[in-house]
Protein backbone atom coordinates (compact mmCIF):
# COMPACT_ATOMS: atom_id res chain seq x y z
CA UNK A 1 0.00 0.00 0.00
CA UNK A 2 1.42 3.34 -0.93
CA UNK A 3 1.79 6.36 1.14
CA UNK A 4 -1.15 8.45 -1.30
CA UNK A 5 -3.13 5.26 -0.64
CA UNK A 6 -2.66 5.89 3.02
CA UNK A 7 -3.24 9.72 2.33
CA UNK A 8 -6.45 9.47 0.75
CA UNK A 9 -7.86 6.63 3.28
CA UNK A 10 -7.01 8.93 6.17
CA UNK A 11 -8.63 11.95 3.95
CA UNK A 12 -11.73 10.18 3.39
CA UNK A 13 -12.23 8.73 6.86
CA UNK A 14 -11.93 12.65 8.02
CA UNK A 15 -14.18 13.58 5.70
CA UNK A 16 -17.00 11.29 6.36
CA UNK A 17 -16.52 11.41 10.40
CA UNK A 18 -16.59 15.30 10.46
CA UNK A 19 -19.55 15.01 7.60
CA UNK A 20 -21.80 12.81 9.74
CA UNK A 21 -21.11 14.32 13.22
CA UNK A 22 -22.09 17.21 11.32
CA UNK A 23 -25.65 16.15 10.40
CA UNK A 24 -26.14 13.92 13.85
CA UNK A 25 -24.85 16.92 16.67
CA UNK A 26 -26.86 17.80 18.86
CA UNK A 27 -25.46 21.32 19.36
CA UNK A 28 -25.47 23.83 16.31
CA UNK A 29 -22.19 25.23 16.88
CA UNK A 30 -20.56 22.30 16.77
CA UNK A 31 -22.54 20.82 13.46
CA UNK A 32 -20.63 24.01 11.90
CA UNK A 33 -17.03 23.04 13.13
CA UNK A 34 -17.38 19.65 11.96
CA UNK A 35 -18.65 20.93 8.86
CA UNK A 36 -15.71 22.63 8.96
CA UNK A 37 -13.25 19.75 9.11
CA UNK A 38 -14.78 17.83 5.92
CA UNK A 39 -14.44 20.96 3.74
CA UNK A 40 -11.19 20.99 4.37
CA UNK A 41 -10.41 17.37 4.15
CA UNK A 42 -12.40 17.74 0.99
CA UNK A 43 -9.49 20.68 -0.07
CA UNK A 44 -6.83 18.29 0.77
CA UNK A 45 -8.97 15.36 -1.41
CA UNK A 46 -8.23 18.25 -4.38
CA UNK A 47 -4.42 18.43 -3.74
CA UNK A 48 -3.90 15.03 -3.30
CA UNK A 49 -5.83 15.00 -6.89
CA UNK A 50 -3.19 17.80 -8.21
CA UNK A 51 -5.98 20.05 -8.93
CA UNK A 52 -4.06 23.03 -6.86
CA UNK A 53 -6.41 25.84 -8.00
CA UNK A 54 -9.98 23.98 -7.23
CA UNK A 55 -8.52 23.36 -3.55
CA UNK A 56 -7.06 27.15 -3.30
CA UNK A 57 -10.66 27.90 -4.43
CA UNK A 58 -12.38 25.64 -1.79
CA UNK A 59 -10.37 26.75 1.01
CA UNK A 60 -11.15 30.50 -0.12
CA UNK A 61 -14.49 29.99 -0.53
CA UNK A 62 -16.18 27.44 1.93
CA UNK A 63 -13.34 27.28 4.73
CA UNK A 64 -13.01 31.04 4.55
CA UNK A 65 -16.51 32.18 3.26
CA UNK A 66 -19.69 30.23 3.82
CA UNK A 67 -19.02 28.67 7.03
CA UNK A 68 -17.80 32.05 8.54
CA UNK A 69 -21.36 33.25 7.17
CA UNK A 70 -22.92 30.46 8.65
CA UNK A 71 -21.15 30.63 11.74
CA UNK A 72 -22.23 34.26 12.00
CA UNK A 73 -25.83 33.55 11.68
CA UNK A 74 -25.71 30.81 14.25
CA UNK A 75 -24.42 33.90 16.51
CA UNK A 76 -27.38 36.17 15.54
CA UNK A 77 -29.88 33.34 16.07
CA UNK A 78 -28.87 30.50 18.70
CA UNK A 79 -28.18 30.82 21.92
CA UNK A 80 -24.50 29.74 22.39
CA UNK A 81 -24.20 26.09 24.10
CA UNK A 82 -28.21 25.53 23.45
CA UNK A 83 -29.14 21.99 22.63
CA UNK A 84 -31.34 21.51 19.19
CA UNK A 85 -34.37 19.72 19.59
CA UNK A 86 -33.67 16.26 18.14
CA UNK A 87 -35.71 14.28 15.52
CA UNK A 88 -37.77 11.59 16.32
CA UNK A 89 -36.64 8.45 16.37
CA UNK A 90 -39.28 7.52 13.50
CA UNK A 91 -37.77 10.64 11.31
CA UNK A 92 -34.59 9.14 12.11
CA UNK A 93 -34.77 5.63 10.72
CA UNK A 94 -37.04 6.59 7.80
CA UNK A 95 -33.96 8.70 6.41
CA UNK A 96 -31.71 6.77 7.53
CA UNK A 97 -33.62 4.15 5.20
CA UNK A 98 -34.32 6.14 2.40
CA UNK A 99 -30.64 8.00 3.04
CA UNK A 100 -29.19 3.61 2.37
CA UNK A 101 -30.89 2.64 0.04
CA UNK A 102 -30.05 5.48 -2.19
CA UNK A 103 -26.59 4.98 -0.99
CA UNK A 104 -27.14 0.78 -2.25
CA UNK A 105 -28.61 1.48 -5.59
CA UNK A 106 -26.06 4.42 -6.19
CA UNK A 107 -23.08 2.13 -5.02
CA UNK A 108 -24.34 -0.89 -7.41
CA UNK A 109 -24.47 1.13 -9.98
CA UNK A 110 -21.10 1.98 -9.57
CA UNK A 111 -19.99 -1.19 -9.04
CA UNK A 112 -21.60 -2.32 -12.14
CA UNK A 113 -20.31 -0.04 -14.57
CA UNK A 114 -17.34 0.10 -16.98
CA UNK A 115 -15.32 3.69 -16.65
CA UNK A 116 -13.46 3.78 -20.02
CA UNK A 117 -10.68 6.31 -19.97
CA UNK A 118 -9.97 7.93 -23.00
CA UNK A 119 -6.58 7.98 -25.22
CA UNK A 120 -6.90 11.97 -26.18
CA UNK A 121 -3.16 13.34 -24.93
CA UNK A 122 -3.53 14.87 -21.48
CA UNK A 123 -3.36 18.85 -21.03
CA UNK A 124 -2.15 20.26 -17.66
CA UNK A 125 -4.76 21.46 -15.35
CA UNK A 126 -2.60 24.36 -14.70
CA UNK A 127 -4.13 27.87 -13.67
CA UNK A 128 -3.15 29.37 -17.35
CA UNK A 129 -4.76 26.88 -19.31
CA UNK A 130 -7.73 27.07 -17.04
CA UNK A 131 -8.57 30.98 -17.33
CA UNK A 132 -7.39 30.90 -21.23
CA UNK A 133 -10.38 28.95 -21.34
CA UNK A 134 -12.63 30.40 -19.11
CA UNK A 135 -12.07 33.53 -21.34
CA UNK A 136 -12.39 32.28 -24.67
CA UNK A 137 -14.74 33.30 -26.95
CA UNK A 138 -13.99 30.88 -29.59
CA UNK A 139 -15.63 27.34 -29.70
CA UNK A 140 -15.18 25.45 -26.06
CA UNK A 141 -14.88 28.52 -24.46
CA UNK A 142 -16.55 29.02 -21.22
CA UNK A 143 -17.42 32.75 -21.03
CA UNK A 144 -20.77 33.05 -22.02
CA UNK A 145 -21.36 31.10 -18.17
CA UNK A 146 -18.91 33.04 -16.79
CA UNK A 147 -20.81 36.49 -17.41
CA UNK A 148 -24.34 34.52 -16.50
CA UNK A 149 -22.78 33.46 -13.31
CA UNK A 150 -21.72 37.16 -12.41
CA UNK A 151 -24.54 38.23 -12.88
CA UNK A 152 -26.01 35.54 -11.04
CA UNK A 153 -23.92 36.70 -8.08
CA UNK A 154 -25.07 40.16 -8.16
CA UNK A 155 -28.55 39.46 -8.33
CA UNK A 156 -28.11 37.00 -5.23
CA UNK A 157 -25.76 39.78 -3.53
CA UNK A 158 -28.48 42.38 -3.70
CA UNK A 159 -31.41 40.20 -3.09
CA UNK A 160 -29.66 39.31 0.22
CA UNK A 161 -29.38 42.89 1.11
CA UNK A 162 -32.76 43.49 0.29
CA UNK A 163 -33.96 40.59 2.15
CA UNK A 164 -31.84 41.22 5.02
CA UNK A 165 -32.15 44.87 5.45
CA UNK A 166 -34.26 46.59 8.11
CA UNK A 167 -37.48 48.58 7.35
CA UNK A 168 -38.40 51.02 9.70
CA UNK A 169 -42.04 51.35 10.42
CA UNK A 170 -43.72 54.85 9.29
CA UNK A 171 -44.54 57.35 11.58
CA UNK B 1 -2.23 10.45 -8.95
CA UNK B 2 -3.98 7.11 -10.66
CA UNK B 3 -2.92 5.16 -7.76
CA UNK B 4 -6.11 5.73 -6.23
CA UNK B 5 -8.94 3.59 -8.17
CA UNK B 6 -11.99 5.31 -9.03
CA UNK B 7 -14.32 3.62 -7.50
CA UNK B 8 -13.14 4.49 -4.36
CA UNK B 9 -12.70 7.97 -4.98
CA UNK B 10 -17.01 7.33 -6.12
CA UNK B 11 -17.72 5.55 -2.79
CA UNK B 12 -16.62 8.63 -0.89
CA UNK B 13 -18.75 11.13 -2.59
CA UNK B 14 -21.55 9.03 -3.18
CA UNK B 15 -21.23 8.30 1.04
CA UNK B 16 -20.83 12.15 1.88
CA UNK B 17 -24.16 12.82 -0.42
CA UNK B 18 -26.15 10.28 1.36
CA UNK B 19 -25.20 11.85 4.69
CA UNK B 20 -26.44 15.17 3.21
CA UNK B 21 -29.71 13.82 2.24
CA UNK B 22 -29.64 12.27 5.62
CA UNK B 23 -29.25 15.29 7.40
CA UNK B 24 -31.30 17.44 5.15
CA UNK B 25 -34.14 14.77 5.92
CA UNK B 26 -33.89 14.64 9.76
CA UNK B 27 -33.11 17.90 10.13
CA UNK B 28 -35.59 21.00 11.47
CA UNK B 29 -33.12 23.74 11.88
CA UNK B 30 -33.01 25.67 8.62
CA UNK B 31 -28.79 26.62 9.38
CA UNK B 32 -28.32 22.63 9.68
CA UNK B 33 -30.84 21.83 6.48
CA UNK B 34 -28.19 24.57 5.15
CA UNK B 35 -25.11 22.86 5.96
CA UNK B 36 -26.49 19.69 4.74
CA UNK B 37 -26.91 21.21 1.25
CA UNK B 38 -23.15 22.32 1.16
CA UNK B 39 -22.13 18.98 2.21
CA UNK B 40 -24.38 17.17 -0.73
CA UNK B 41 -23.02 20.13 -3.64
CA UNK B 42 -19.36 19.28 -2.16
CA UNK B 43 -19.66 15.69 -2.72
CA UNK B 44 -20.78 16.23 -5.88
CA UNK B 45 -17.58 18.46 -7.05
CA UNK B 46 -15.26 15.32 -5.87
CA UNK B 47 -17.01 13.75 -8.81
CA UNK B 48 -16.81 15.98 -11.16
CA UNK B 49 -12.78 16.69 -10.46
CA UNK B 50 -11.98 13.04 -10.10
CA UNK B 51 -13.93 12.24 -13.39
CA UNK B 52 -12.10 15.14 -15.41
CA UNK B 53 -8.57 13.71 -13.45
CA UNK B 54 -9.80 10.17 -14.51
CA UNK B 55 -11.37 9.52 -17.29
CA UNK B 56 -11.17 12.68 -19.42
CA UNK B 57 -7.81 13.96 -19.06
CA UNK B 58 -7.88 15.73 -22.18
CA UNK B 59 -10.58 18.21 -21.26
CA UNK B 60 -11.00 21.29 -18.38
CA UNK B 61 -14.89 20.61 -18.56
CA UNK B 62 -14.84 19.14 -15.15
CA UNK B 63 -13.16 22.17 -13.17
CA UNK B 64 -15.43 24.51 -14.97
CA UNK B 65 -18.29 22.86 -13.53
CA UNK B 66 -16.86 22.56 -9.99
CA UNK B 67 -15.70 26.56 -10.25
CA UNK B 68 -19.49 27.34 -11.24
CA UNK B 69 -20.47 24.97 -8.52
CA UNK B 70 -18.88 26.65 -5.86
CA UNK B 71 -19.99 30.10 -7.08
CA UNK B 72 -23.70 29.21 -7.23
CA UNK B 73 -23.62 27.41 -3.85
CA UNK B 74 -22.28 30.96 -2.12
CA UNK B 75 -24.70 32.93 -3.72
CA UNK B 76 -27.48 30.45 -2.15
CA UNK B 77 -25.42 30.42 1.27
CA UNK B 78 -25.66 34.10 0.90
CA UNK B 79 -29.74 34.42 0.33
CA UNK B 80 -30.21 31.52 2.09
CA UNK B 81 -28.51 33.26 5.45
CA UNK B 82 -30.57 36.48 4.70
CA UNK B 83 -33.86 34.55 4.45
CA UNK B 84 -32.93 33.02 7.36
CA UNK B 85 -32.13 36.15 8.96
CA UNK B 86 -35.12 37.64 8.05
CA UNK B 87 -37.18 35.03 9.16
CA UNK B 88 -35.62 35.04 12.74
CA UNK B 89 -36.81 38.31 13.18
CA UNK B 90 -40.48 38.13 12.16
CA UNK B 91 -40.87 34.80 14.05
CA UNK B 92 -37.57 34.08 16.83
CA UNK B 93 -37.18 31.12 15.80
CA UNK B 94 -35.72 29.76 12.34
CA UNK B 95 -37.19 25.81 12.92
CA UNK B 96 -39.31 24.73 9.71
CA UNK B 97 -42.13 23.56 11.48
CA UNK B 98 -42.54 26.58 13.18
CA UNK B 99 -43.07 28.69 9.69
CA UNK B 100 -46.18 27.53 8.50
CA UNK B 101 -48.48 30.58 7.70
CA UNK B 102 -48.12 29.96 4.18
CA UNK B 103 -48.95 26.80 3.52
CA UNK B 104 -52.49 26.52 3.56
Amino acid sequence: MSITLVIYYLLAAMILVCGSLSVTSGKIFRAAVYLLGSLIGIAGLFFLLENEFIAAVQIVVYVGGIVVLIIFSIFLTHKSGEEMKMPSTQRKIAGFVAAFIGFFLAHFLIHHNEFVATNNPKIEQSVMNIGSQMLDTNKFGFVLPFEVVSMLLLAAMIGAIVIAIKVKPKE
Amino acid sequence: MTEIPLQHILFLSTALFFIGVYGFFTRKNMITMLMSVELILNSVNINFIAFNKYLFADKLDGIFFTIFIIVIAAAEAAVAIAIIINLYRSHKSIDVDETNEMKY
